[in-house]
């Protein structure tokens, strides 16, 4: 349930940027997720559209990542996926690893058009 | 790599959207900026603030989560009671609603601040930083931060703090890091509370409880205990004596200590 929060939170950051680049219009926000961040895309995208009404991003189109979950082994050194609750080596099956990729949170691009384009 | 979007960005080739190549034009003729920036930054940087005050006035700060009812507040009266005076201790309680855990603890002998976040389901480093201010610092050799009962939000945000502990109740049931990854992955330490109910509670198998916390990849120590038991307490206030001691020894040689996922998140997916 902190979805709205987090929204909030990405909607100040594309609004700061955007008001650094003079954008006219936000058109697209791209967010990479993992599913270890703890953050529910479904709910982000509910959330969004509230979280960008009456700024700059409202209308704006919430394109999410889903980032997979990957694991680097301690052990034997190998890379390989991962479930989100079995953090184990696919390869030698340790749990001694660590996380490559899967707990992102992060505002990766965000697309806008500019007062000129319209000039 | 996308070559519209600056997708999939990893940090082997996270180089290649650096600056000098950040900004570029999409499909649709619309700018596009590259950002890689964690979603949490306002509070990250927050978070960070919250530290630099831990740390300037030497306060080891513990985060403490777990569901509602897993005994965190009586644990902290327990903990109170046998560290008998050896530091000086304040609390941070988090609920949505009543002062109720602040005034136990204020009747253990110490400084409890309660924040009631109304519907919010955890804490955020800036709520923790406006709960500062009614502490001094000076007087505080380990602050406790209580958050909010709930398995979900309280591991997705940064306080400050320098270790999470996450408490798994026996009544729980011995799978909760399997069905809560997220939140069991974070702990610097796992406490098992309650297990004078360990005999009455058998299918509650600690080791399966720690093998489902190392399927995490977490080698965090997994202790037993109860507030019931005193003498069970031992390991706890070991561990709580290293901390201290690491944090010092941290804080002489001008760095901090941390949780121990973050720094690999930091690290390895490229954010500042």
């Amino acid at each position: 349930m902190h979805e709205l929060s987090v929204c909030q939170a990405l909607i100040a950051q594309v609004e700061e940027l955007a008001q650094r680049e003079k954008a006219q219009q936000v058109e697209c926000v791209r967010v990479g997720i993992g599913p270890l961040s703890g953050v529910e895309p479904q709910l982000l995208q509910r959330a969004y559209p509230l979280a960008a009404a009456g700024t700059l991003a409202e209308g704006s189109v919430l394109d999410i990542e889903d980032r997979p979950v990957r694991v680097n082994c301690q052990m034997c050194g190998k890379n390989s996926d991962a479930s989100a609750n079995r953090l184990l080596c696919a390869h030698c099956g340790d749990w001694r690893t660590t996380l490559i990729s899967g707990d992102e949170l992060i505002l990766v691009q965000v697309e806008f058009t500019r007062e000129e384009d319209y000039v | 790599m996308c070559d519209t979007c600056g997708c999939n960005v990893t940090h082997g080739n996270q180089h290649l959207i650096a600056p000098g190549g950040k900004l570029q034009k999409t499909g649709q003729g619309n700018e596009a900026v590259s950002v890689l920036k964690n979603l949490l930054s306002e509070n990250d940087h927050a978070a960070a603030h919250n530290r630099e005050h831990f740390d300037r006035h030497g306060v080891l700060a513990l985060n403490l989560m777990s569901s509602p009812g897993s005994g965190k507040t009586s644990l902290l009266e327990a903990t109170i009671e046998a560290l008998d005076g050896r530091y000086r201790v304040a609390v941070i309680e988090g609920d949505l609603e009543t002062e109720n855990d602040a005034e136990r603890i204020r009747k253990c002998g110490v400084q409890a601040v309660q924040i009631t976040t109304g519907t919010a389901c955890h804490l955020d480093a800036h709520m923790l930083h406006t709960a500062l201010h009614e502490l001094n610092l000076d007087a505080i050799d380990i602050l406790f931060i209580e958050n909010v009962g709930n398995l979900v939000c309280p591991a997705s945000f940064d306080l400050g703090q320098h270790r999470n502990v996450t408490l798994l109740s026996v009544p729980e049931g011995d799978d909760k890091p399997s069905k809560y990854p997220v939140m069991f992955r974070a702990a610097d330490l796992v406490a098992l509370t309650k297990v004078d109910l360990l005999p009455v509670l058998d299918d509650f198998d600690t080791e399966r409880a720690t093998g489902n916390v190392r399927a995490l990849a977490n080698a965090a120590p997994v202790l037993e205990m109860s507030a019931k038991q005193p003498g069970s307490l031992q390991a706890w206030l070991q561990w709580l004596d290293d901390e201290v001691e690491h944090h010092r020894a941290q804080c002489e040689n001008g760095a901090t200590l941390r949780p121990r996922i973050q720094p690999d998140g930091v690290h390895l997916h490229g954010l500042t």
